[in-house]
């Protein structure tokens, strides 16, 4: 991790390069972290990409119900050589949830990107092939989200395909 | 058109995007679906493969089958309630999953783990890690025909599971690590058991070496086969031996040592050019460095407490329930509601068999997290699966499923 100086710096030449795009910096718990405008995720990463930080180690999402803008979007970036991490958060509101997809730096934020598009309902700009991951295809909502019920779900069978629950939906 | 009958509809228009049309008279291109309930695909894992004739031009992994809510269950429950969840994601590396959960909220907690339960965290991790290359290379073998491997394999695996239920009363998902330490500390005799087994272990690998390295059908079915270069594999995320295998030394017990990894002596193995030998190669030379590091945690085993002494975190002792009001209070408390967890979020990264296992946890200040998220690096690691098959033989499409090595519970979660 860059320690709280190292992250001052890394922010202030973020900010030179790349105006407004960085709303806050974080060190806590060993952890930097840059919460940046969902707009500029693609330069800011792509910027950091040419900083070392050339490796995504994790994308992942989190609900921040009830505080706004409630969906969070975090890249945990990895410098292999300085074996140095930083973690990048975009927020986007659930009204208008889009962001740009990362596909086209890393080919692996491919299944990553749907599962976060499956389980918070984030649409990622310019993703292949944005469709569920895990659950069916046919599934209403997006379960991870903080006020996702959790239980009393009617269950899809075969059986009760003729009858009940999905005949007539 | 009914909601079930629309689903099956379009479930059965899954178009294959990368198709090349206009074959020609003669050629086509088949779509085939394998699985999702078939032996080789190590779990419940379904791939639609476009074929020409015998060579596979793409394959798309469809994933979901053994999705269970994992992550969303570990919101509603409190934080050492959430150990046994998040241990059944992978079933075949559950101490790592539980140790990359409890190193996550340590980190959120502060909490310094005492040096005897780090150096008994790092023994069961790579008893496991023995444990799961046993699994794949038993599974593996049996794939590409050797089915007596699979039995020598799972010989040993016996071994390492009634260790496991000396030290913790269960042969898996054993829940022995606790936010803060170890549930309890190892039985007597345990560390004589450990030690036959770790004797015995690398003549073990040797005879695994002697009846699989002379095979002729094994080696040209591995050799130079679904080679994937090193930049690629870093472009998909890859970690893990997948990535070693392609000659980049990274593994996180060197390069960001956790839980005293800096303590012990041990050898990262490399491949070199990156086929489905190098990668069987790298996990054949791991069980022998692991065995290393098993020793000498045993030999150099510090003495002192096996968790921490904070009991707003760790249960008071069976014995002290008995006299003391305070150690009753504390433990009423913790079987209740649980400890809270200062507010934070958290990433922490450890090396698990397939890779970098990482576990987001943030909370909110409760006594519930507010989300666990673990990168399972079979998840990321599939997805190398289709750039390493294109243009190969369908037969070197299981071989190579075998070497990628996805275990389809730490997949869908």
């Amino acid at each position: 991790m860059p320690d709280a100086s190292g992250l001052d710096a890394l922010v202030e030449q973020l900010d030179e390069v790349h105006a407004g795009s960085v709303l806050a910096a974080s060190h806590a718990n060993g952890r930097a972290e840059i919460q940046i405008a969902p707009a500029s995720n693609v330069a800011v990463l792509q910027w950091l990409y040419g900083q070392g930080y050339s490796f995504l180690a994790s994308l992942h999402g989190l609900d921040y119900y009830p505080h706004e803008p409630r969906l969070g979007v975090i890249y945990e970036l990895l410098d292999m050589k300085q074996v140095d991490r930083v973690s990048v958060k975009a927020r986007v509101t659930t009204d208008e949830p889009r962001i740009a997809s990362v596909v086209g730096i890393w080919p692996g934020a491919d299944f990553p990107e749907r599962e976060l598009y499956d389980m918070f309902g984030v649409q990622f700009d310019g993703h292949p092939d944005l469709r569920r991951i895990l659950m069916p295809e046919d599934y209403e909502g997006h379960p991870q989200r903080r006020d996702f019920p959790v239980g009393g779900e009617p269950v899809l069978f075969t059986h009760n395909e003729r009858d009940g629950y999905g005949a007539d939906r | 058109m009914s909601a079930v009958s629309d689903y099956r509809r379009r479930e059965e228009s899954v178009t294959m995007s990368s198709e090349s049309a206009g074959m020609g008279e003669t050629h086509e291109l088949l779509t085939l679906n394998i699985g999702p309930h078939h032996p080789a695909t190590h779990g419940v894992l379904r791939l639609i493969a476009t074929l020409e004739g015998e060579v596979v031009r793409d394959i798309k992994p469809i994933i979901g089958y053994v999705h269970t809510g994992i992550e969303k269950t570990a919101e509603q429950k409190p934080y050492w309630k959430v150990i046994p969840v998040v241990e059944r994601m992978d079933y075949l590396s559950y101490y790592f999953n539980a140790m990359a959960y409890c190193g996550a909220v340590e980190t959120l907690l502060g909490i310094e783990v005492p040096p005897r339960a780090q150096y008994l965290r790092v023994l069961h991790l790579e008893l496991n890690r023995i444990m799961s290359h046993l699994v794949w290379l038993g599974t593996s073998a049996l794939d590409l025909g050797a089915m007596s491997m699979f039995w020598y394999c799972f010989r040993e695996r016996e071994t390492i599971l009634d260790l496991f239920e000396m030290s913790s009363g269960q042969r898996m998902h054993t829940r022995y690590f606790q936010v803060g330490g170890v549930i309890e500390d190892i039985p007597v005799g345990f560390a004589q058991k450990v030690r036959q087994f770790i004797d015995a272990m690398p003549s073990r690998a040797d005879q695994y070496a002697d009846l699989l390295e002379k095979n002729e059908i094994l080696l040209s079915r591995l050799r130079d086969t679904c080679v994937l270069d090193e930049q690629t594999l870093l472009g998909l995320g890859v970690t893990g031996p997948l990535l070693r295998a392609a000659g980049n030394p990274w593994d996180l017990r060197k390069a960001a040592p956790y839980s005293s990894y800096d303590h012990f002596d041990f050898k990262i193995p490399v491949g070199t050019v990156g086929d489905n030998y190098d990668r069987f190669r790298v996990r054949h030379a791991e069980l022998y460095e692991s065995t290393k590091i098993i020793g000498q945690a045993l030999d150099g085993l510090p003495e002192g407490p096996h968790i921490v002494a904070d009991r707003k975190v760790a249960l008071p002792p069976r014995h002290e329930l008995a006299t003391s009001m305070e150690a009753l209070i504390h433990h009423f408390k913790l079987v209740t509601e649980g400890f809270r967890v200062p507010e934070g979020e958290c990433y922490y990264p450890i090396e698990c068999p397939r890779g970098e296992l990482g576990c987001f946890v943030r909370s909110d200040g409760s006594a519930k997290p507010a989300r666990v998220h673990m990168r399972d690096p079979s998840f990321i690691n599939l997805q190398a699966a289709a750039p390493m098959v294109k243009d190969a033989y369908i037969a070197d499409l299981i071989a190579t499923l075998a070497m990628v090595d996805p275990v389809l519970g730490g997949v869908d979660r």
